[in-house]
């Protein structure tokens, strides 16, 4: 028994920075702009989360300066292609190189160091009740905020009017701009809400997860985040389900490795990618859903005629 | 009665001009609006009025010249400035969010923060008082033209303007509609408000507009009062020449000539829970007819047209066939070698790829059946001749653009239309196939595209037109079939074709169409 629950708590684990990243960009994306960033902007709020929390000894300190890294980081592109309407993939692309350069170089100090641990949030009394206790009232902080995260993204983009605006400065930004409404002002704020999303993920990463500061740590999760938005087909609860996927899947393997099952290592390691596709492709299949919610205008520069 | 002149002007226009590169779109223009007026700009396309309605509403920025509002100077520097001011806009090329619902179009121009609940039982009462249909429901993109355009004026009566801008509001409904367009018109005059009306249809500016304001090439040439003036002398004004009547030969022996374009009991099932089946469509077009298609928006004539054009391919391969061979199974490629050629309804997006210059969507739609003119040697493009044949198209068809070679999207509505026809007819198709070819398109250019028509057929050809427009389906068509709820009706011949009888077709007078049980017995 005990081995399931720690095994389900591994999943967790492993599944809450790539819900945080890919909900962020999840934003960033019904706004119409297409940010492939993610993966810098994440080893930066790792980096930065690390070394506040190793400087200040504090984690919650680390936690807040993850994201305010990612959000720093990210409005450099966000000036880039917004202000002066550079091409949204060259400078994603771009900034992702930036963002692996320069957190190895701000880590070099902290390569071996002893990190800090977030603390798990065990909810007393709740945490106690066997299995179900552990898993769902003795996690991480960040995961309770994965969770509120995703609900309140759900609720945002769906129930609210600036929510709405949102989606449809997405669907076309040249509509939303003869109605008055201000693109650059929210394409802004989105993209910035995406990064510090993904800085509080990378954050997850140095602060909960590995406690340490490792090179290049971030390890693809940032594109396995901006593939889960698009699989998802931009829709909050099937990013999810497509990162508890991937997580179960990833944690499956490893233990599948470890047993010594007979199969390639390569042929494991590639399952978690090839059963989270599968799956999402085969709750995507509705056409008219998926036609219904891809911002149609994602990743074409706006500039208003004047 | 005319307005009243003496009261204050709501807006008064001074020197206002806007300067494209070379262009200028708009030449020191003065434009006073009075309150409680009906006030028609009139031009041909490229005339200069949508650039100037566009300064009006703060999407475009004026190089020079000044707005007064109310007496007061105003900057209007953006959108969400003029709403403030109280000045509601109904685009021409529709501004709503095809993924989004109507009620959700409607919301998202009002700034209260009433619920959508709220916004769509006040959207659809509205629409209703007003004559204009609206399931606040449905989705955009699922509507037809006429439909979008419903939502765009209830979007703009809501945030009740001081100034209402419509351009080109009644291209795309039906007669019946825009008589109730008219009626709500008149109410908002009798209620104070402001109307500035931009048509192409002089019947209906003198029906219902006070004063004109007339532009041409980008200077004001005239104002005056339509209801003293006839159709022809506000078209002269226009224009700055007479514009030709469309001339239409009778055709002789035609029973006996070759059916070139056949459709032979064409069903559909709806594509969307919102689109309309074809049931058991069947029609000839032979050798040198016209045969028009009338009908209100969103009777399956979108459906119909994707059917013939091949944008969706039938289970039947014999229930479409072009020159006698069965093309239901052909894409529009397929369709093309056959010798079809097809002008749908949205100009950018489907008639032509808006980033794209004018030489390139020629090259796009053309590569496949000029093949030997247009590509070379391992496949390279001859970007010369394409050049020279776009050109060639430009003049043919009096193509007014800023550029030797522009986008797509940088020309004006109707200009645009003038090449995406003239790039088909420029092929000589033996069968051509066009959907709305003159919607938004000025009088002179309508002419034009309708004189090109119909020689075309005369010179051996099968046209078919699908058109919201009567008056243009009784001056090109030979015959007249009514298409209503997916089904059509047997073509009329225009000798015995009347308004009111295709008027009660379109309203659904007959159904069930007899005639049909005896073609396909």
């Amino acid at each position: 028994m005990d081995i399931t629950v720690n095994i389900l708590l591994t999943i967790a684990t492993a599944a809450t920075p790539l819900l945080i990243a890919a909900i962020g960009e999840l934003v960033v994306e019904r706004s119409g702009v297409l940010n492939l960033g993610v993966e810098g902007m994440m080893i930066m709020g790792a980096v930065g989360g690390f070394g506040a929390g190793y400087l200040t000894g504090s984690p919650w300190v680390g936690l807040l300066a993850a994201i305010a890294m990612g959000a720093l980081f990210s409005l450099l592109f966000a000036v880039m292609t917004l202000s002066l309407a550079t091409n949204q993939v060259a400078t994603g692309l771009s900034l992702t190189l930036l963002g692996l350069g320069l957190s190895g170089m701000i880590g070099t100090g902290f390569v071996g160091q002893p990190g800090v641990r977030l603390p798990n949030l065990d909810i007393p009394g709740l945490s106690s009740i066997p299995v179900v206790g552990k898993l769902l009232f003795g996690q991480d902080p960040v995961f309770y905020i994965s969770i509120v995260l995703t609900a309140a993204v759900m609720w945002f983009l769906f129930k609210t009017r600036t929510g709405l605006t949102l989606r449809s400065i997405g669907d076309s930004h040249a509509s939303a701009h003869a109605l008055g409404i201000k693109v650059i002002r929210y394409r802004y704020l989105s993209v910035i809400f995406g990064g510090a999303c993904a800085g509080l993920a990378g954050g997850h990463l140095s602060l909960v997860y590995t406690p340490q500061w490792v090179e290049n740590m971030t390890a693809g999760r940032g594109w396995i985040a901006l593939a889960l938005v698009v699989f998802a087909s931009w829709r909050p609860w099937r990013v999810l389900a497509g990162a508890y996927i991937f997580g179960a899947v990833w944690i499956g393997q490893l233990h599948a490795q470890a047993f010594g099952i007979p199969v390639p290592s390569q042929m494991l390691s590639s399952l978690p990618y090839l059963a989270t596709v599968v799956v999402l492709v085969l709750i995507s299949r509705n056409k008219r859903l998926t036609m219904m919610n891809t911002p149609a205008s994602l990743g074409q520069p706006f500039v208003p005629d004047r | 009665m005319s307005a009243n002149h003496d009261g204050a002007n709501l807006l008064e226009v001074r020197g206002l001009t806007k300067i494209f590169g070379t262009l200028t779109a708009c030449d020191h223009i003065d434009l006073n609006i009075a309150k409680g007026e009906i006030h028609a700009l009139l031009g041909e396309n490229g005339a200069g009025k949508s650039t100037l309605v566009k300064m009006l509403f703060g999407s475009l920025e004026p190089n020079s010249g000044e707005i007064f509002w109310n007496g007061q100077a105003v900057r209007i520097t953006s959108p969400g400035a003029a709403k403030k001011l109280g000045i509601g806009m109904v685009f021409q090329h529709f501004s709503l969010f095809e993924a989004l619902t109507a009620a959700e179009n409607i919301a998202l121009s009002l700034d209260d923060g009433s619920p959508i609940s709220s916004i769509a039982a006040k959207a659809r009462a509205l629409s209703y008082s007003y004559g204009l249909p609206l399931d606040p429901d449905s989705l955009v993109g699922d509507l037809s033209v006429g439909e979008r355009q419903r939502i765009e004026i209830i979007r703009c009566l809501l945030q009740t303007p001081q100034l209402i801008i419509l351009d080109e509001p009644t291209s795309v409904l039906t007669p019946q509609e825009a008589d109730k367009l008219f009626e709500t018109l008149e109410r908002l005059r009798s209620e104070g408000k402001s109307i500035l009306y931009i048509s192409h249809r002089l019947e209906e500016v003198k029906r219902i507009c006070d004063r004109a304001t007339v532009l041409r090439h980008g200077k004001v040439v005239g104002h005056c009062n339509p209801r003293e003036e006839t159709a022809a002398s506000l078209a002269r004004m226009m224009v700055g020449n007479e514009v030709q009547a469309v001339v239409r030969a009778p055709v002789e022996g035609i029973e006996t000539a070759q059916p070139l374009l056949e459709v032979r009991g064409l069903t559909r099932k709806p594509a969307t829970p919102f689109s309309i089946p074809l049931k058991n469509i069947s029609l000839n077009v032979r050798a040198g007819e016209v045969i028009g298609i009338a009908g209100v928006a969103g009777n399956g004539q979108g459906e119909f047209f994707e059917s013939v054009s091949g944008e969706v391919l039938q289970q039947d391969v014999a229930s479409v066939r072009i020159r006698g061979k069965d093309a239901g199974g052909l894409t529009i490629t397929g369709r093309r070698l056959l010798g079809a050629a097809f002008v749908p309804e949205e100009r950018l997006g489907h008639g032509a790829a808006p980033r794209m210059k004018l030489s390139e969507n020629l090259l796009l739609s053309r590569h496949a059946t000029d093949g030997k003119a247009f590509v070379g040697t391992g496949g390279m493009v001859k970007s010369g001749a394409i050049y020279a044949a776009s050109q060639r198209i430009i003049e043919a068809m009096d193509v007014r653009k800023s550029a030797p070679d522009p986008e797509a999207a940088a020309l004006s509505g109707g200009n645009l239309q003038k090449f995406i026809v003239g790039r088909e007819l420029d092929r000589r198709p033996s069968v051509m196939v066009v959907n709305q070819p003159t919607w938004g398109v000025d009088a002179g250019a309508a002419a034009h595209i309708r004189q090109a028509l119909i020689e075309l057929s005369r010179s051996g050809s099968a046209v078919l037109v699908i058109s919201q427009d009567l008056d243009e389906l009784f001056e090109i068509s030979d015959a007249i079939a009514v298409m209503h709820n997916g089904e059509l009706s047997k073509p009329m011949p225009i000798a015995e074709a009347t308004f009111e009888k295709v008027g009660l077709l379109m309203g659904g007078a007959e159904p069930g169409h007899a005639e049909h049980t005896l073609e396909t017995a």
